[in-house]
């Protein structure tokens, strides 16, 4: 989350509050407590086993013409070349992405405007609360389930009542349409999440601010507009781009509503890698893994590039 | 700088409510009734799935027929928890679920805080500031790079089963939580545990008795995302379990989406028992939840 600003922020200061540092850098080198390794060691063996280990197998796997079982031999770059020329995998970065953008956007206005509501003077706001973030607790995958039902039978039912035609077949079977209710779905189990981030925001705004803002005759509107939003555009970044990345990754809402179909029209990118598990393209789906790797790295630089500013800035 | 954010943090997590209600008591007490009335409409987004998740759950066949699901069963039709519970094997389900859960939260916060805390103590010494990079090196490899290597890794080892999942959720967390404790450690002052080691505490004891207790309002925070991690998960067990009876309540949710099964009734009797366990906990806790939440997207 806020990685980076978390390190650059508190790398000088950390001299004072450290046993060691008081002692000299000298003498830290030399005078550390064992047991500090015993508390990181076996961690970070564990770490480079079971996290680094794979990505360094998989980046090798890439170079070959390994299918998952079997002989393999190096093929170089071959894999990658195919990947760039393959219509099924550009359609699959095609819908992870405009999915991904689509669905960051309706959060972050659904999820804003459920903080603003929650911060503002409202009546039972504890009751309320409580209900709103429901959705965080749930399995993603059975939520899909039921807004699977929703939306085959319940909602054709009631379009066909209300004489609403183009409704009256699922939207899940509607090679245009699918991907909405994904975004849907995503939104109602993700909105939550990205709420108390932008609570947390609002609740560092002073209140001397608004009362300056009162005295001065600006409406509510103005106000968001000219003092909120402002103040809490650092809490709005995160929220973008942790938000942006974890859509790119989207797999058990689509599972639990369409499967990857019609056809192919919602297959993201993720279930396109993992289809390399039996589909005898493990090699070939493994460069497709450190493509999507390479993407999401460069989503992260500049996620650290902007909270950085942002630190400077505030 | 630090001491300015944390100070911030700090003033902010612990009491969220009090700061609104002096906010609310600036005009006055006049409620915004419209405003009231708009986020009730708003909460039926959620509500509504709900109660049609339990309505479906208490109809029999017959009741769903070709309507909406909508209308409330009469009579109700208990029978299909029992049945669900039978045609999942909820038991072995659930307790497969609690194995990996309890595990992980316990792992996660295990590891993470002491983790955190030599990291913080030791923090100009070269091996703990690289060790520390290093582990943040996994918030950039998201699962789906890694999974295909993961699952012939797994199966190798006979980690093929709830145990290595376990051991995937404290790892996959691991830079996260590390994150959410070290900013915590350091607000800790290091007179106190000074006091203890000329008593002649080890490093061991002073984490035990003086550092972890310290922690705990960020061991609830860690704990939380660990267990609603964990509970709710899909892909890793999906991927990585491979005996089918050692699979955990999200995945064996998948029964239901056979071609020719039509028993809806069942189906959603059975996704309203897996779902029960975090929203009971939820809404009796939900106070304490999300405070603890909170404390974790302040940093």
């Amino acid at each position: 989350m806020t990685t980076t600003s978390r390190v650059a922020q508190t790398a000088p200061p950390a001299g004072p509050n450290n046993p060691t540092s008081a002692a000299g850098t000298v003498r830290s080198k030399s005078r550390i407590d064992p047991t500090y390794y015993w508390m990181v060691v076996p961690v970070l063996a564990l770490f480079a086993f079971f996290i680094t280990l794979p990505a360094l197998v998989g980046v090798f796997f890439s170079l070959t013409n390994y299918a998952g079982y079997g002989d393999w031999k190096f093929i170089g770059l071959m894999n990658y070349v195919n990947i760039f020329k393959d219509p099924a995998v550009l359609q699959s970065y095609i819908f992870t992405f405009v999915f991904a953008l689509t669905t960051t956007v309706v959060v972050n206005v659904v999820a804003l405007a459920i903080a603003l509501g929650l911060n503002a003077k409202i009546k039972w706001r504890t009751g309320i609360r409580t209900v709103f973030f429901i959705p965080m607790v749930l399995s993603a995958l059975i939520v899909s389930f039921v807004f699977n039902y929703l939306f085959s039978n319940t909602l054709p039912v009631l379009a066909e009542r209300f004489g609403v035609t183009p409704l009256a077949t699922s939207i899940l079977a509607n090679e245009n349409l699918a991907w909405l209710a994904i975004v849907l779905v995503t939104v109602w189990q993700a909105a939550p999440g990205a709420t108390i981030i932008y609570l947390a925001g609002l609740q560092s705004v002073p209140s001397e601010v608004y009362e300056a803002a009162d005295l001065d005759g600006a409406g509510s509107f103005r106000q968001f507009l000219s003092l909120t939003l402002p103040l809490i555009l650092g809490y709005l970044v995160i929220n973008v781009i942790l938000g942006f990345k974890g859509f790119l990754g989207t797999y058990e809402i689509i599972v639990g509503l369409t499967g990857g179909g019609p056809g192919m029209a919602t297959q993201s990118v993720a279930m396109r890698i993992f289809s390399g598990f039996t589909g005898g393209d493990y090699s070939y789906q493994m460069a497709n893994a450190v493509i999507y790797f390479l993407i999401t790295l460069l989503i992260s630089v500049i996620q650290l590039r902007l909270i950085q500013r942002r630190g400077v800035s505030l | 700088m630090t001491a300015s954010t944390l100070a911030a943090s700090k003033h902010l997590t612990p009491d969220a409510p009090a700061r609104s209600n002096r906010r609310s008591n600036r005009e006055g007490f006049r409620i915004n009734w419209w405003l009231t009335a708009l986020m009730l409409a708003a909460s039926l987004t959620v509500l509504l799935p709900l109660y049609f998740t339990v309505a479906m759950a208490l109809k029999s066949p017959d009741q769903i027929g070709t309507g909406t699901g909508l209308a409330w069963p009469n009579p109700m039709n208990w029978d299909n928890f029992a049945a669900a519970y039978v045609a999942t094997n909820f038991p072995r389900a659930f307790m497969s679920t609690a194995f990996v859960t309890v595990l992980s939260v316990l792992g996660s916060l295990a590891s993470s805080s002491l983790v955190a805390y030599a990291i913080a103590r030791n923090w100009n010494h070269r091996f703990f500031r690289g060790s520390f990079v290093y582990l943040l090196s996994a918030m950039f490899i998201p699962f789906p790079v890694i999974i295909l290597p993961l699952i012939k890794q797994t199966a190798l080892l006979g980690l093929d089963n709830p145990a290595g999942v376990v051991f995937l959720h404290v790892l996959g967390g691991i830079s996260f939580n590390t994150l959410l404790y070290i900013a915590f450690v350091r607000s800790i002052p290091v007179e106190l545990e000074e006091s203890a080691r000329m008593d002649g505490a080890t490093t061991w004891q002073v984490f035990r008795k003086i550092i972890f207790p310290l922690l705990a309002p960020m061991n609830a925070t860690v704990g939380i995302f660990a267990f609603l991690g964990s509970w709710n998960d899909f892909l890793l067990p999906q991927m990585l379990i491979a005996d089918p009876a050692l699979q955990t309540l999200p995945v064996v949710q998948m029964l239901f989406q056979g071609e020719f099964n039509t028993n809806y009734s069942l189906a959603f009797a059975s996704y309203l028992m897996a779902m029960a366990p975090t929203l009971v906990v939820y809404i009796l806790a939900q106070r304490w939840v999300l405070s603890g939440v909170m404390r974790g997207a302040v940093k």
